[in-house]
């Protein structure tokens, strides 16, 4: 409660002394205001610093708009002006009223890098005391990345009153580095290199860095001693890392060679479209979000819901018409059956860049993709973390499919013994079209997630295609379970290996090691076993 | 049987008489023009919006009532991003076709396959992207950006407005980025950046999963200097990349990436708001405020009935290529490539962003070097821009072309002459 008070009395008297010296100071922030508007980046961003330092309550609005290209200004320099409701119309920065006398070449304030950051930092110590938490957050983090002296004082008054409990981390992490920086006594220094060890990620490491150079002697073991022992703990969490890494490589494989799986490794049929399944789902995607963002707008961030089941049906069907136009008079002779569906891809490809265009077509992560989460040193994209959950599901749903339902009793019935199955009464060319439909569905739901990370481009699938063989060879043909297995391996070692060899080299091993593998066992991880094998 | 081959001769030679006469009569009645970019496979996604610039810039000058009072007439060829095809085409459209001139390619490896045949039928080749340097041909005018138009301009601006001291040149592997990231390695350490700083990392074509480059790239940025990344990533990769920055929030203000292959034509693919401030060096941007500018993209919305299409750099020089080969068939009063080799140095034309454009001896052009930062609408905001720069085919900081110089005009005319030695030939000869 005592806290509160005080939080209160200080917010209320910065508040009060801001409004006394701001009404004297209404005019004569105005030659400042017009500085944002010179030609030279370094100006303004001196404007900014100055502007920042006058205390004008009128600065966090003007600041703001700024930031939002809100403010126009001569080309040339001179007075700036707000940009007003209409089309050319102009108001003024401090009073809000329409502008008159408006010069003619009016040109939006430019931005760049090094001037975003000082609006940022001059923001944050406006924003430093909302009472929105987020507000906050972003405030202490600019001051962190920035680190100037001169915030010493109001961090120091914004901790006082601090709960939230991220917040008032950040906040005491930037008043260390501060702290640093000042002229501070040795055992302050001392605790605010705990404090900022004790955070233990890469910002702290990075921190320690640059602060190891100009400390005091006496320090500087501390220090060092610091940076080695977050490098160590940095280097456990990157074995972690690259683990995650590599389930989320290997859950992107599974995705694109699960339909596969059932083509290639249950049906037999070496099908080069499969790519172009993958591709099409990555379409249907597009297409579902841009009706949804036309239909129902406050939808979007669902449509990728809609759009599974929609590229599901679609590229399934798509597969059984393949099937029954193409595949059907094919089987039994690989080799024609490469050819025709390598011809079907490359017409897939071309029938796609002529309705939709050769450039790519943006599919927009959802709100609950987007970003990512630090769990301990791990930094995890959530986009990434969903996609392994919904490769898991499929592949889940799919072994249940195979194994519980009377379709997938059928289907096994068929590939293992197609005489024995007809005679059974069940009608085989129909199970066979409805199997490559599934497969050639369950590609296009991998399509759905790939739009997620990848291009949506007509060559989205020729990427994925030889990876895919590679998948369900190096796992063993008829198993979904060495797809599985086949796909996190490759997934986790080619991560593991592209740190020491390099992205280019490191696949190039893993071909190498498979080529191997297969040479020892050409039926790969998990052979199939028994009568249906000799077929 | 011996009759029969008479017959069959007697018919060949007639049908040889009927194309050479169709093409006579075709060559007086309009003026061919070639247009040699791939409009299937990988490659497309490129170059199909070059086809579409060259053929309005055609229809324009007819519009505009031809050249030598004759009309041009596009002839489309699709080399189906097949580099070997790309030599093929080219055959067709100079023997067959009797082009007078050929607009086309866009990587590196096409026109390294056509440049034997543009030089062997002696024809001329304007080529419109910014490539890696280190060639100079007597039949190839190259209108894109040499790296010291590109690269260099951009990293002089990271290190001089943006404070970097840490780079990470990260690109796809092929000759562009090898070449380029050489050059800049040679750059950087010449300009006092130490080697530790420098980390230099490819990925293959098409590469998707960024997860650990950009996780590499975070570390080298954590060593307490400014770090910058720049970027030779390949078209399509780059999509992937951008996504992967933006969701483990990594800003442009904390380690900008500047980048030389992605213009207003790779940003549609994306979603551009976690990317606002990150870096393009290019010699032109759709944003330029410029009369000429405002035009040609008027002109463009028209012609591609699209109000959303964009346009970017290699348009413009496409745009500039065409423009000087008129000039200079209209001085030459001549599509004679020998005659338009000659008039063709020294012409100026404008460009789309206000200034001129002159064809240099060495069959580069002069352009200014503009440095954007992405928008969240997905175009870039001008935070530089240069003089004009001439295009530097040789580099003068990769210490085995340092020494050559290219001019075509007589009586050197030699693409690769040593100044040290004195002599025509050497590297590239």
């Amino acid at each position: 409660m005592y806290r509160a008070i005080q939080t209160f009395l200080v917010a209320f008297c910065l508040l009060v002394s801001c409004l006394a010296t701001g009404l004297r100071a209404q005019e004569d922030i105005r030659p400042l205001i017009d500085a944002l508007g010179s030609t030279a980046f370094p100006q303004k961003i001196e404007a900014v610093k100055a502007l920042a330092a006058s205390g004008d309550p009128k600065v966090g609005e003007i600041l703001q708009n700024l930031s939002d290209g809100k403010l126009y200004a001569p080309k040339t320099g001179g007075t700036v002006y707000l940009e007003g409701p209409a089309d050319g119309a102009y108001l003024d920065v401090l009073t809000g009223a329409p502008a008159t006398e408006v010069p003619e070449n009016l040109a939006k304030i430019k931005l760049n890098n090094g001037l975003r950051g000082a609006i940022g930092a001059a923001l944050s110590q406006l924003t430093l005391l909302s009472p929105d938490r987020s507000a906050r957050l972003v405030a202490s983090q600019d001051l962190l990345k920035d680190a100037n002296p001169d915030n010493l004082d109001l961090l120091n008054s914004a901790l006082a009153g601090e709960k939230d409990a991220e917040v008032k981390a950040t906040m005491e992490a930037a008043r260390a580095v501060i702290l640093l920086k000042t002229d501070a006594s040795a055992e302050e220094k001392k605790a605010a290199i705990d404090m900022i060890a004790a955070r233990g990620n890469r910002d702290a490491l990075t921190i320690l860095t640059a602060a190891l150079d100009n400390a005091p002697d006496e320090l500087k073991p501390a220090i060092e001693q610091n940076i080695s022992s977050i490098k160590g703990s940095l280097a456990m969490w990157d074995v972690a890392q690259n683990i995650w890494y590599g389930l989320s490589l290997g859950s992107v494989l599974l995705l694109a060679a699960i339909g596969l799986a059932i083509t290639f490794g249950v049906m037999g049929i070496i099908n080069m479209a499969h790519g172009e399944m993958v591709m099409l789902g990555a379409y249907t995607t597009y297409v579902v979000q841009q009706t949804i963002a036309a239909v129902a707008p406050g939808m979007t961030d669902f449509s990728l819901a809609f759009a599974v089941p929609a590229a599901f049906l679609f590229t399934g069907l798509v597969g059984v018409g393949i099937e029954r136009s193409v595949i059907r008079w094919l089987y039994g002779r690989p080799l024609e059956t490469l050819l025709a569906t390598w011809g079907i891809s490359l017409i897939l490809q071309q029938a796609i860049r002529t309705i939709f265009g050769p450039t790519n077509r943006q599919v927009d992560n959802p709100s609950w993709m987007s970003g990512a989460f630090e769990f301990g040193g791990l930094a995890i994209t959530y986009n990434r973390m969903w996609i392994i959950v919904f490769s898991l599901g499929v592949f889940v749903a799919l072994l249940l499919l195979l194994k519980r339902s009377k379709f997938g009793l059928q289907m096994r019935a068929v590939t293992q013994n197609r005489r024995m199955a007809s005679s059974m009464g069940i009608r085989t060319p129909w199970v066979d079209a409805l199997t490559f439909g599934l497969g050639s569905g369950i590609a296009g739901m991998a399509g759905v997630a790939l739009s997620q990370i990848d291009n949506v481009s007509p060559n989205l699938g020729q990427n994925y295609i030889i990876d895919s063989f590679m998948v369900v060879v190096f796992g063993g043909v008829g198993n979904l379970w060495g797809t599985l297995v086949g796909a996190l391996t490759l997934g986790i070692a080619n991560k593991f290996l592209e740190p020491y060899a390099g992205a280019v080299l490191g696949k190039i091993l893993i071909l190498i090691f498979i080529i191997l593998f297969i040479q020892r066992r050409p039926r790969g991880l998990f052979a199939l076993k028994g009568r249906a094998v000799e077929q | 049987m011996k009759i029969k081959s008479h017959v069959m001769s007697a018919f060949l030679a007639g049908a040889l008489a009927t194309t050479a006469f169709s093409s006579v009569y075709a060559a007086e009645d309009t003026i061919k023009v070639g247009i040699l970019h791939s409009l299937s496979g990988t490659m497309a996604i490129s170059e199909t919006t070059l086809k579409d610039a060259m053929l309005m810039l055609i229809e324009d000058q007819n519009k505009k009532g031809g050249l030598l009072g004759k009309k041009l007439e596009a002839v489309v060829v699709d080399p189906a991003s097949d580099w070997p095809l790309f030599a093929e085409k080219a055959r067709e459209l100079i023997s067959v076709n009797k082009v007078s001139a050929v607009f086309g390619c866009w990587t590196s490896s096409s026109r390294k396959s056509v440049l034997p045949v543009f030089e062997e039928l002696n024809s001329l080749l304007f080529y419109p992207v910014q490539y890696e340097g280190e060639e100079s041909s007597r039949n190839i005018f190259y209108t894109g950006a040499a790296p010291n138009q590109q690269a260099i301009p951009a990293v002089d601006y990271l290190m001089n407005t943006e404070g970097v001291e840490r780079f990470v040149l990260e690109g796809t592997d092929y000759v562009y980025p090898r070449t380029t990231n050489k050059i800049l390695e040679a750059y950087l350490i010449a300009k006092g950046i130490p080697k530790e700083d420098i980390l230099i990392n490819y990925t293959p074509f098409g590469f998707s999963d960024w997860q650990t480059e950009v996780a590499k790239i975070k570390e080298f940025g954590s060593a307490g200097k400014k770090t910058a990344v720049v970027s030779t990533i390949n078209g399509d990769a780059n999509v992937p990349f951008y996504k992967e920055l933006g969701n483990k929030g990594i800003k442009a203000t904390d380690i900008p990436v500047v980048a030389f292959s992605v213009g207003e034509e790779e940003l549609a693919g994306l979603d551009t708001k976690p990317l606002v401030g990150h870096l393009a060096a290019w010699n032109y941007f759709q944003s330029v405020d410029a009369p000429a500018n405002a035009e040609f993209i008027k002109e463009w919305h028209a012609f591609t009935k699209n109000d959303k299409r964009v346009t970017n750099d290699p348009m413009e020089a496409a745009y500039i290529g065409f423009k000087a080969w008129v000039s200079a068939v209209e001085a030459a009063g001549t599509t004679d490539t020998d005659a338009v080799l000659d008039t063709i140095i020294g012409t100026t034309v404008p460009n789309l962003s206000g200034g001129y454009a002159t064809v240099m001896p060495n069959h580069h052009i002069t352009k200014p070097v503009l440095i954007g930062e992405i928008q969240e609408d997905g175009q870039f905001e001008i935070v530089q821009q240069t003089p004009a720069v001439v295009g530097d085919e040789w580099s003068d900081f990769l210490p085995d072309s340092k020494d050559l110089i290219s001019d075509w005009r007589k009586p050197m005319s030699c693409g690769n002459f040593n100044v040290a030695t004195g002599k025509c030939g050497g590297k590239g000869s």
